[in-house]
Formats: structure tokens, C-alpha cells, sequence
């Protein structure tokens, strides 16, 4: 019965990544593929400890896949949301598709900097650029 | 019947790879290979465990641990150099 469960686990898990890796072949965009990779792996690198878990059933084996899957699971959003932000500073092109970027029209690609939503705001913002352009410097 | 499953996930999470080093050689844009490089981490940490199952040792867990901060920590700091052009400042 535990050798069925186990089994199980570790075939969703192995299909789970491989899903994820269908998904940065196929899919048309940087977010897009980000969207498929980020979860697909952390859902199998979960399935997979619970199979390795039940294989050995001991208390040192449980600490170490509780340790690796806590630590997947903390750190994937983390590094996706980096890889996005470092992909929209350097200008990646968005699918044909994509209905919706409200980042852009308030973003400066040219200075990086982010205006508020509110139009007043948006309208200082652009007045103080070449006051405060000199503190983000180095990001250009 | 573990057996069985065992071989099917090595496979399966060898194509899982294999599409990873396809995206990482053609991909167009870096972010493009940085993701390719951050899903191939994780499926190298599910590589190492299957390779544990298969051995029944217990010894190379904190491989696996040790792939993951790695890999994290690597992959931020590509970002930060595709971000300010230098790592350290």
C-alpha cells in the first residue's frame, strides 16, 4: 500500500517537472514561461520529498525534505519575481496577445524610474525628474 | 513496482532536462536562459533524490540542500547583474 502511494508521488511529481519544462519550451514570452517554470518545479520538488519521505520513514530523512521543500517553496517566488524585473529592465518584447501592461505607461524605460498612478502625482513626478535623476544614476 | 516507477520518473525528469538545455541554448533574450537555468536547479535537486531512492543511501540530501541555496543565490545574482552591471558594488 505505501509502495503504491510512493510510486504515485513520485511519478506526479516527475510529471510535474516535465510539464514545467514543456511549458519554457513552448510557451511565447518571458512571463508566460516564468509562470509555467516557478510552479510546476516547486509542485514536483514537493511531490517528490513526500515519495522520498515515505521510502525511508525516518526522522533524520523527514527534517531534511521538510528543510528542501520549505526552502524551494521560499525561495522560487523570490528569484521568479527577480528574473521578471531584471526581464522588464532590459526590455524584453511581450507576447502579440498580452491585453494588458499597466506598468508601461507609467515607467520610464529610459531613466527606470516608476511615476505614481494618480495623474497629479505622475505630473511632479515628471517635473522633479531632472532634480532627483541624479540619485539613480548608477541604475542607468 | 517500485522499481518501475523509479525508471519512469529518471526518465521523465531527464526530458524535463533536456527541454531546460534546449531553452538555455536557443532561448532569445538572457532572462530567457536565467529561467532555463533556475528550472534546471530544481530539476537537478529531483535528479539527486531520485538517485537516492534508487541507492537507499541517505547521504546525499545535503547535496540536494546545498544545490538549492546555490541555486537561489546564483540565480539572484545574475539578476542583479543584468539589473546594475555589477555584482558587488
Amino acid at each position: 500500500m505505501i509502495e503504491l502511494l510512493q510510486g504515485f508521488l513520485l511519478l506526479a511529481g516527475s510529471l510535474f517537472m516535465l510539464i514545467a519544462a514543456l511549458g519554457i519550451v513552448r510557451l511565447p514570452d518571458l512571463l508566460t514561461r516564468m509562470h509555467a517554470s516557478t510552479k510546476g518545479a516547486s509542485l514536483g520538488v514537493m511531490l517528490l520529498m513526500a515519495g522520498v519521505a515515505l521510502h525511508f520513514l525516518e526522522e533524520v530523512v523527514f527534517a531534511r525534505t521538510i528543510a528542501i521543500t520549505f526552502f524551494v517553496l521560499m525561495t522560487a517566488p523570490v528569484a521568479a519575481h527577480a528574473i521578471g524585473r531584471a526581464g522588464y529592465f532590459v526590455g524584453i518584447e511581450l507576447w502579440k496577445g498580452t491585453l494588458k501592461d499597466e506598468l508601461r505607461p507609467n515607467y520610464n524605460p529610459l531613466s527606470h524610474r516608476l511615476h505614481s498612478g494618480l495623474k497629479k502625482t505622475a505630473k511632479e513626478a515628471d517635473m522633479k525628474t531632472p532634480d532627483t535623476d541624479e540619485n539613480n544614476k548608477h541604475e542607468g | 513496482m517500485i522499481g518501475i516507477a523509479l525508471w519512469i520518473s529518471f526518465f521523465l525528469v531527464a526530458m524535463a532536462i533536456i527541454l531546460n538545455a534546449y531553452r538555455l541554448l536557443v532561448g532569445p533574450s538572457l532572462p530567457d536562459r536565467i529561467i532555463a537555468l533556475d528550472t534546471m536547479y530544481v530539476n537537478s535537486i529531483a535528479l539527486i533524490i531520485l538517485y537516492t531512492i534508487w541507492l537507499s543511501t541517505r547521504v546525499y540530501f545535503e547535496g540536494a540542500l546545498l544545490i538549492a541555496m546555490l541555486g537561489f543565490i546564483s540565480t539572484v545574482a545574475v539578476c542583479k547583474y543584468l539589473l546594475r552591471g555589477d555584482i558587488i558594488e
